[in-house]
């Protein structure tokens, strides 16, 4: 195991773990507005959230590239601004990840808040809980395990993402070579026995997550939750 | 419960005390992928005769070209071709007067098992296969080449029409498809099927120049990059240094003379 393999998959797991948090943050309220909202439109975004699924990794990759790169419209605006363009940065991986990974953070939080329905909500509203305290308090509670599926699922995906990141990224070590990037190149370089190591170590470190999470997640189990 | 959560702390801790000491001059080198290994044991050679550090990025050389294009910060780009070179060169994307070729690949016909290819060839007209593996000759230089031997030999129309041509999306799987039995044999580069005694394991043949046109690689420091003094320091040895030709035709390559 070289130290630049140990960097890679260090690179990779703040990546899922910065990706994860954001786009919790980002989709709870997008998702609990695609649940319970009345707009006709709203089909609509349900749809768009769902693209990054179609599209191939690289060509997403190359889309985001040709817009944050220091010549993309994205990355000039910024620099106009005084910031640093996010193609071939830490940032840029953040940004690519996030589109990437969105519908995996959507799409059970969705499903979950449609879930709690609408009767837990109303006697909450009966109680003059306003909408803002209706969701904190009753709705992102009864979402629990939704909550943990989707950051299960974004950062897992994010983990094993590898288009976007080597098209945005530049695979440059050290600072934007994750370890699925580190993985490839040892098996393009036929270097088969650095890439089972990498890969085995990989899987074991997302297997404890995973049965991290999923042991939490039994404990989770919310008694008297409304079907 | 908690073991993983430790398990995971540790972890961290030691990928945090893994972090590398920053160097003096480090230097950006976008590589293309068959030519990563070699640069790999080039590293440190002109580390010991410069002081200057490579940081390697490798890749297909359409991407990597692409992502220089739109300002990626690599100081060298190293192509499997000459095209994407020339083109940045064109673009006046690179330091003028610093493109040359660095390496001249040799196109093998190989199988990982003995006795399949003979050293003149001789197995590819007498048909007796099922699948014959070639890079794709629209993207990969070995794969252009292939196709030029293949229609060479006035074998190209047949083979296809037999349906016997499997195509690799670049030279690293067209090997694959030979080393795991999935084709019969396939058109490799030398340098991935030359070991480090010189001999090819399995069974081979050199295809002769004449059957196909030069696959060079060419090599250009990049405008954009902010070490061109080293850049072009790196160039100087890449073409001149005896040790630095040694490793590059060690790992199967020529060098222009």
């Amino acid at each position: 195991m070289s130290s630049a393999d140990l960097i890679a998959i260090w690179i990779s797991l703040r990546l899922a773990a910065t990706t994860t948090l954001l786009l919790l943050l980002l989709c709870a309220p997008l998702a609990w507005w695609l649940a319970i909202g009345a707009a006709r439109w709203r089909i609509v975004i349900d749809a768009v959230v769902s693209l990054p699924l179609v599209l191939p990794p690289t060509v997403l990759g190359f889309y985001l590239l040709l817009l944050l790169s220091p010549h993309g419209a994205v990355g000039a605006a910024l620099r106009g601004l005084g910031l640093p363009a996010p193609a071939f940065t830490f940032t840029g991986l953040v940004i690519g990840s996030m589109l990437y990974s969105l519908p995996f953070a959507v799409q059970p939080l969705r499903d979950a808040f449609q879930g709690v329905g609408t009767r837990a909500l109303e006697v909450a509203a009966t109680l003059r809980a306003s909408p803002w305290d209706r969701f904190l308090t009753v709705a992102l509670p009864l979402s629990v395990r939704g909550l943990l599926t989707a950051a299960v699922l974004s950062f897992a995906h994010t983990l094993g993402e590898f288009g976007v990141v080597l098209m945005i990224g530049g695979n440059i070590p050290g600072r934007t070579e994750t370890a699925s990037i580190a993985l490839f190149n040892h098996a393009e370089a036929l270097d088969y026995g650095a890439a089972y190591h990498l890969s085995l170590i990989l899987l074991a470190v997302c297997f404890a997550l995973l049965l991290f999470v999923y042991s939490a997640n039994r404990r989770l189990r919310t008694p008297g939750v409304l079907v | 419960m908690r073991k993983p959560l430790a398990v995971f702390s540790c972890a961290v801790a030691l990928f945090a005390a893994a972090a590398l000491p920053a160097a003096a001059a480090e230097l950006h080198v976008a590589v293309a992928a068959n030519f990563s290994g070699p640069l790999q044991t080039l590293a440190p050679l002109f580390e010991k005769s410069s002081g200057n550090q490579l940081v390697i990025s490798s890749g297909s050389s359409g991407q990597l070209y692409t992502q220089i294009r739109q300002g990626a910060p690599f100081d060298l780009f190293l192509s499997a071709d000459t095209d994407k070179p020339k083109q940045l060169e064109n673009e006046g994307l690179t330091v003028p007067g610093s493109r040359f070729i660095y390496a001249i690949g040799t196109l093998v016909l190989w199988s990982p098992r003995p006795g399949v290819v003979d050293d003149q060839g001789k197995v590819l007209e007498a048909q007796r296969y099922r699948y014959i593996g070639i890079a794709n000759p629209q993207t990969a230089p070995y794969g252009t080449a292939a196709q030029q031997v293949l229609s060479r030999l006035n074998l190209w129309d047949k083979l296809n029409r037999d349906k016997k041509v499997v195509t690799g999306e670049n030279i690293t799987q067209t090997w694959q498809f030979a080393s795991t039995g999935s084709v019969d044999m396939s058109f490799v580069a030398l340098s991935q099927v030359l070991g480090a005694d010189g001999q090819i394991a399995g069974s081979s043949w050199r295809v002769p120049q004449s059957l196909y046109d030069p696959i060079e690689q060419g090599a250009v420091a990049v405008a954009h990059g902010n070490q061109q003094a080293a850049a072009q320091a790196f160039l100087t040895w890449l073409r001149t240094d005896p040790s630095a030709l040694a490793v590059i035709r060690a790992a199967g390559y020529r060098t222009a003379d």
